[in-house]
């Protein structure tokens, strides 16, 4: 009978680790060798002859003389890429928890239509919001003509195609992944439990932070982590909002694989991102459960 | 000509697609989005009976890691001068010897003979142009000097607003014209070089992008732009004073060929095709719709009367001497390029 049952379970989740092995594991796998392969003169590899050149150039180079120096380039746009996106988590945090708590205090009915408020940017695609920002954000623009109107004549906004511009966009982009694990975790939230708090004798700044912050926990969290990794991939904003002025790790992957014609070094740099991501998460998990409330 | 949009070209591809199969047979047509017209399809399709599947790419980089990476089943891909040396040398072209098709007495030099293809085995050109750079005459009160001085040195009222090509082969062999470096140096001394002129414009740049540069002009959001000639061209539809300039420093002449890729499964088609558009009236009518020249002798009376007016389109012969052709730089040469690009964007 157990047997039966295992059975059974394993072939209706064989599908879906089927599908995770072959569409993660598959490409993984492939872009792992072709970083550790030489590249061909014209663009793509030579299968088979292997070489380890690619993790050397992300951090040296070879000067006139052929020795190896040290190259901080490339952990530059790293570096920029990690800011900008905890800056981005932290904006979309400040942003998101109010937001997510408001939405939890509200009666049912009216919970579901701001939700699903929040969730109707994803029905447009990510290059159109961001055009949509160029438009709000340029000189001349609606928000620039908007404080013109107010009085504010400053001659010109000047903030599209800056570093400004590209982390207002990201903060747009992803602030929806921050409310809606929030949210989740607000709305099985025990009210009785705040309750008690104040019958105890909190005031509301330390029923927020003893009480609420706590059980919220898992979900700011998960909300950090949906807004962190996928804005290490941005690509589209920084092109378009931030002007091309400056690189995140996504644009630099792109450029190996287009003008550069260096397949290796670009598969190189997709792992020595991931090596990153997974630290930071090894280490984001270890500090996290630390924390008491994990134990619920 | 480097990037284009896709969105344009899958509108182009759904309206394609409506089209009716007849059994004559098929030609599938792998080209940059929103570089063909429509109608010569349809037209090609009436006179011939061979169904055109068309099939859009947004960079010669993307359409060359398509056909490394294996994919078949294209009959002609589009492809620029240094692309069509690479697909050359790394066997993924189809030798096809266009000089005896029947229209190839049409080609008009020097297209008849390329650097890369000399006797024309492996490709016909389709359009060419050149990148320079266009200006509004009503931003400026001075008169700007035919060189690349004016774009990477520009004059105080266009500091912030000039709009650059998104494109690290573009702005680099720019560059490298304004000093007179070669553009496929292996000297990391003249790279750097290459390097503190892009670096010293870079204050004055508003964006570096490739999309949309016509728009970006019309709507006066920069007043100098670093184009191709036809987008030039369409940049003085709305803004009736924007010069294109021939910088005396010498300009890329950049050339769009056909050419059959490895395995076409319609080879014959795939000849017609190419001997067809090698036809006046239909060279001319590509010519209308992208904006930019052709190849084929007598193709004058077909042509809009506005382009042919155009010096950005119709370049007077006394240009021809700047022209400097796309080069298919070696691996160390694309290194620095790159190094220098990734410098210019830390």
């Amino acid at each position: 009978m157990g047997n039966l049952i295992r059975s059974k379970r394993f072939w209706l989740i064989a599908p879906a680790v089927l599908y995770i092995g072959f569409f993660m594991a598959v490409p993984l796998g492939q872009m792992a060798y072709v970083s550790i392969l030489e590249r061909g003169d014209y663009g793509a590899v030579n299968w088979g002859v292997f070489s380890f050149d690619a993790y050397a150039s992300f951090l040296f180079e070879r000067d006139l003389m052929d020795n190896l120096m040290f190259n901080t380039d490339y952990l530059q746009i790293f570096a920029r890429s990690f800011g900008l996106s905890a800056m981005t988590m932290v904006f979309a945090l400040v942003l998101g928890f109010p937001t997510a708590f408001y939405i939890s205090m509200q009666p049912q009915a009216r919970r579901n239509f701001l939700i699903f408020l929040v969730t109707i940017p994803f029905w447009t695609n990510i290059l159109v919001r961001n055009y949509a920002w160029m438009l709000l954000l340029r000189n001349g623009g609606l928000i620039d003509n908007g404080l013109a109107w107010l009085g504010y004549e400053s001659g010109g906004l000047d903030i599209l195609y800056t570093p400004y511009a590209v982390s207002i966009g990201l903060t747009y982009t992803y602030l929806p992944f921050m409310v809606l694990p929030i949210y989740a975790s607000l709305e099985k939230l025990d009210h009785r439990l705040i309750e008690a708090a104040f019958d105890l004798g909190a005031d509301k700044w330390r029923a927020m932070t003893r009480v609420i912050l706590p059980l919220a926990a898992p979900g700011i969290a998960a909300g950090c982590i949906l807004v962190f990794i996928p804005c290490l991939g941005a690509y589209v904003t920084p092109e378009l909002l931030g002007g091309g002025k400056f690189m995140m790790i996504a644009n630099l992957i792109g450029s190996q694989f287009g003008a550069a014609r260096n397949w290796p070094f670009g598969a190189a740099l997709g792992f020595v991102l991931l090596a990153f991501v997974l630290l930071s998460m090894m280490i984001y998990a270890m500090k996290f459960k630390s924390l008491p409330e994990e134990k619920l | 000509m480097k990037i284009r949009s896709v969105l344009l070209g899958a509108s182009a591809l759904a309206m394609l697609s409506m089209g009716t199969a007849r059994a004559d047979g098929e030609l599938f047509f792998y080209n940059w989005s929103n570089y063909f017209p429509p109608e010569l399809f349809e037209k090609f399709e009436a006179e011939t009976g061979i169904k055109v599947t068309l099939d859009v790419y947004d960079s010669n980089e993307t359409m060359l890691a398509k056909l490394q990476a294996g994919a078949s089943g294209y009959d002609i891909a589009v492809a620029s001068d240094y692309m069509v040396d690479v697909m050359i040398k790394d066997g993924l072209a189809t030798e096809f010897d266009a000089k005896n098709l029947e229209n190839f007495g049409n080609v008009a030099k020097p297209h008849d003979t390329m650097e890369y293809d000399p006797d024309r085995k492996y490709s016909v050109t389709y359009l060419w142009g050149t990148t320079g750079f266009t200006y509004d005459a009503d931003a400026t009160d001075g008169e700007l000097e035919q060189s690349w001085k004016e774009f990477f040195e520009p004059r105080e009222e266009f500091h912030g607003k000039i709009g650059a090509l998104n494109d690290e082969v573009e702005m680099y062999n720019a560059a490298s014209y304004y000093i007179g470096v070669p553009k496929c140096t292996e000297d990391p001394a003249e790279a750097q070089k290459v390097l503190d002129v892009l670096q010293k414009q870079k204050p004055y740049i508003a964006v570096y992008s490739s999309e949309g540069t016509i728009d970006r002009m019309s709507a006066r959001e920069v007043t100098m732009h670093m184009q191709w000639n036809g987008a030039a061209h369409r940049t003085k539809e709305s803004i009736p004073n924007a010069v294109f300039v021939y910088p005396k420093e010498g300009l890329t002449y950049w050339s769009d060929h056909f050419v059959v890729p490895k395995g076409a499964p319609n080879l014959e088609n795939a000849k017609t095709f190419i001997n067809w558009m090698m036809m006046p009236e239909n060279a001319a009518a590509a010519s209308n719709y992208a904006g930019y020249m052709n190849a084929v002798k007598g193709t004058e009376d077909f042509m809009d009367p506005a382009l042919k007016a155009d010096p950005a389109v119709n370049m007077p012969e006394e240009y021809a001497g700047l022209l400097i052709p796309g080069q298919n730089c070696s691996a160390p040469a694309r290194d620095l390029r790159n190094r220098v690009w990734t410098k210019l964007k830390n």
